[in-house]
């Protein structure tokens, strides 16, 4: 290679300044990373004012509080990296409840029940995927329209009725919801300061490893990232789209189903108006997690520490004695400001954009 | 023996009959110079031999026997890889994934397996490197230049045996001579190129033979040797009407 040749590659490469992403890089630069020091600056501000943060039983709540949306979540990353969207998950969580409340109510063994209401959930999930893949109708509609399907269908399935008498199998649907590890007795081997996790908190925990080694390590997790950064590439290059694509609706509906048995376990019984409004607050915190709603982003661990976010805040909230009808506002107001940080990061100036404003004088 | 022969072709999109007719024959290691005017089909052709359309009408043959494409991976698992003029490329992925993407090297067995990372950055390295272009495996597309981007979009099609083309859109001088070059040493290994480029120098630099598509019907088939840059403006201007 001719000398000035070499002399112009060296030139390109500082001025360009791309340099190889280290590790320590790609982390600083990464929404969870700032997301995790926003929670861990809260939690001790919080902690600092009210020491009762800090027990073993307000942690041992909060885990179990916030685990059903991180999971939920996890599902709602997958849909949302391929540049999709998923309001159905709430609906689809209280017609998991109605069905396998109303089999355990016939007095069904709980795994009958359990797999009816699983089943109700994953065929929800299909025909999103099926109308949304396949069809090639927008995700927003498809799953609007589920959103209204499948609540309407709960409510219909339960005469409008609480459910409550399970039968036979109710202990163990009750012992696998308020499960704990350690289990929190005085007599266990674990100190007293370590919190009790719930069975929630351990589910959310497993899922969250297994997505992120998917992502990571699968190449159905590359094709994921793929379709939300160039579908078309993605279906020119052999990736099958339409699977992967179906496949990621089916498992955000597989996600709000487990949520949705593990909060009828723990609470007993199970109410046609289980997760309303649940799909605002995953879609926040898979956003706060730094989920690209355009698609080719988002992460596991950013979908649990979103959820673990948004709960602190809510728990903050309540602690300052602040009115629980505030939340909706706050909980907005991060989705609106998480999605800012997110478009800053890749490039987006707000001061550019309010110099301009001003300097344009009548805005735009 | 002809390594790929369409016979008798045709496509239409509705009303739109994008292809008539075309016979068209590669051997192995031979370059075929595709030209034609914005809209003569020359991409449509492309992509029903990549497996992204299927033919209204015709039939492909590969090595002798007939093939049929349905879907773009069938055509890859052949060895037929194509570099887009719309380069088709994920912006959130690194060089290396997207070299790789859709047939992923994995380590470990059955459903364990798991992505081979390590391979597939040192081997788009190694592909890079014959480029000669400045692109390192680890970096996201997304902050690439043009010409890197197009370096990992031809790397690709080193991992095949058979490819069609319309790579020297969008990249300065320096990095088309690169590709010429590199078109000649997948030439010398045996396999075959189509290249598809509106300028005519390169297509003269590098072509065995060159074909022009008019309106969706092949007018001219001819060794580079007996035409002519005027004669194949002519061609495909429909100047000259056929030849
Ligand atoms: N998906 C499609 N649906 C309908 N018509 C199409 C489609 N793809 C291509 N066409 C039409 O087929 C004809 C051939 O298009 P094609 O893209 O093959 O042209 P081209 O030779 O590659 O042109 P260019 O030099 O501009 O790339 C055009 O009339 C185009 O409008
Ligand atoms: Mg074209």
């Amino acid at each position: 290679m001719p000398p000035e040749a070499t002399a112009d590659h060296a030139r390109i490469s500082d001025v360009t300044g791309i340099a190889e992403r280290t590790l320590a890089r790609k982390i600083l630069a990464s929404q969870p990373f700032w997301v995790t020091v926003a929670l861990l600056a809260l939690s001790v501000v919080v902690g600092l004012y009210q020491p009762s943060f800090f027990t073993a039983q307000n942690v041992g709540n909060i885990t179990r509080n916030f685990a059903p949306f991180g999971i939920m979540a996890l599902g709602m990353t997958c849909v949302i990296i391929t540049g999709g969207i998923d309001l159905s998950v709430g609906s689809i969580m209280g017609l998991v409840a109605i069905v396998a409340g109303l089999f355990l109510t016939w007095h069904y063994p709980w795994y009958v029940a359990f797999a009816m209401g699983m089943l109700a959930g994953l065929a929800c999930g299909a025909v999103n995927g099926f109308f949304v893949a396949y069809v090639g109708m927008s995700s927003f509609v498809v799953t609007l329209g589920m959103m209204s399907i499948a609540r309407s269908l709960a409510v219909v399935f339960s005469g409008n009725q609480m459910l409550y008498q399970f039968g036979p199998d109710a202990p163990i649907v009750k012992a696998i919801g308020q499960w704990k590890f350690p289990s929190g007795h005085p007599e266990s081997i674990f100190p007293h300061w370590v919190p009790a996790f719930s069975s929630h908190f351990w589910v959310m925990v497993i899922l969250a490893f297994l997505v992120g080694y998917v992502f990571n390590f699968k190449s159905w997790g590359k094709h994921l990232f793929a379709i939300g950064g160039n579908e078309q590439a993605a279906r020119m290059t052999g990736v099958n789209v339409d699977a992967i694509k179906f496949q990621a609706y089916v498992f955000s509906a597989f996600c709000a189903s487990v949520a949705a048995l593990l909060i009828l376990g723990y609470a007993g019984s199970a109410i046609n108006a289980l997760g309303q409004t649940y799909e605002l607050r995953v879609i926040a915190a898979t956003v706060i997690g730094g989920a690209n709603l355009m698609g080719g982003s988002g992460s596991a661990y950013g979908a649990v520490v979103g959820s673990a976010l948004l709960e602190v805040i809510r728990n903050a909230l309540l602690m300052a004695g602040i009115d629980s009808n505030w939340q909706g506002a706050f909980v907005g107001a991060f989705i609106i400001l998480a999605v800012l940080i997110g478009m800053e990061r890749s490039g987006f100036s707000f001061k550019e954009l309010l110099r301009h404003m001003f300097r344009s004088g009548k805005g735009r | 023996m002809s390594l790929l022969r369409l016979k008798d072709v045709s496509k239409s999109f509705g009303a739109i009959e994008a292809l008539r007719g075309i016979d068209l024959e590669i051997a192995p290691g031979e370059v075929v110079g595709l030209m034609g005017d914005n809209g003569a089909g020359k991409s449509t052709l492309v992509k029903i031999i990549a497996g992204n359309f299927t033919a209204s009408g015709g039939s492909i043959e590969l090595e002798g026997r007939p093939v049929e494409f349905l879907r773009p991976i069938d055509a890859r698992q052949v060895g037929i890889e194509v570099v887009y003029q719309d380069l088709a490329l994920a912006d959130n992925l690194t060089a290396a994934e997207n070299v790789f993407l859709g047939r992923e090297l994995k380590k470990g067995w059955g459903p364990f397996a798991t992505l081979d990372k390590n391979a597939m950055v040192a081997r788009s390295g190694e592909l890079f490197e014959e480029l000669k272009s400045e692109t390192r495996p680890r970096d996201l597309v997304r902050k690439m230049s043009g010409g890197q981007r197009q370096a990992v979009a031809i790397a690709r099609t080193r991992l095949s045996k058979a490819l069609m083309d319309e790579p020297t859109a969008a990249i300065s001088v320096r990095q088309v001579a690169e590709v010429l070059n590199l078109i000649r040493r997948m030439k010398a290994q045996g396999v075959a190129v189509i290249l598809i480029s509106h300028r005519m120098p390169d297509v003269f630099e590098v072509c065995d033979r060159i074909v022009v598509v008019r309106r969706g019907s092949k007018v001219a088939d001819k060794p580079t040797a007996s035409t002519s840059p005027e004669e194949i403006t002519g061609l495909i201007t429909g100047a000259i009407h056929a030849a």
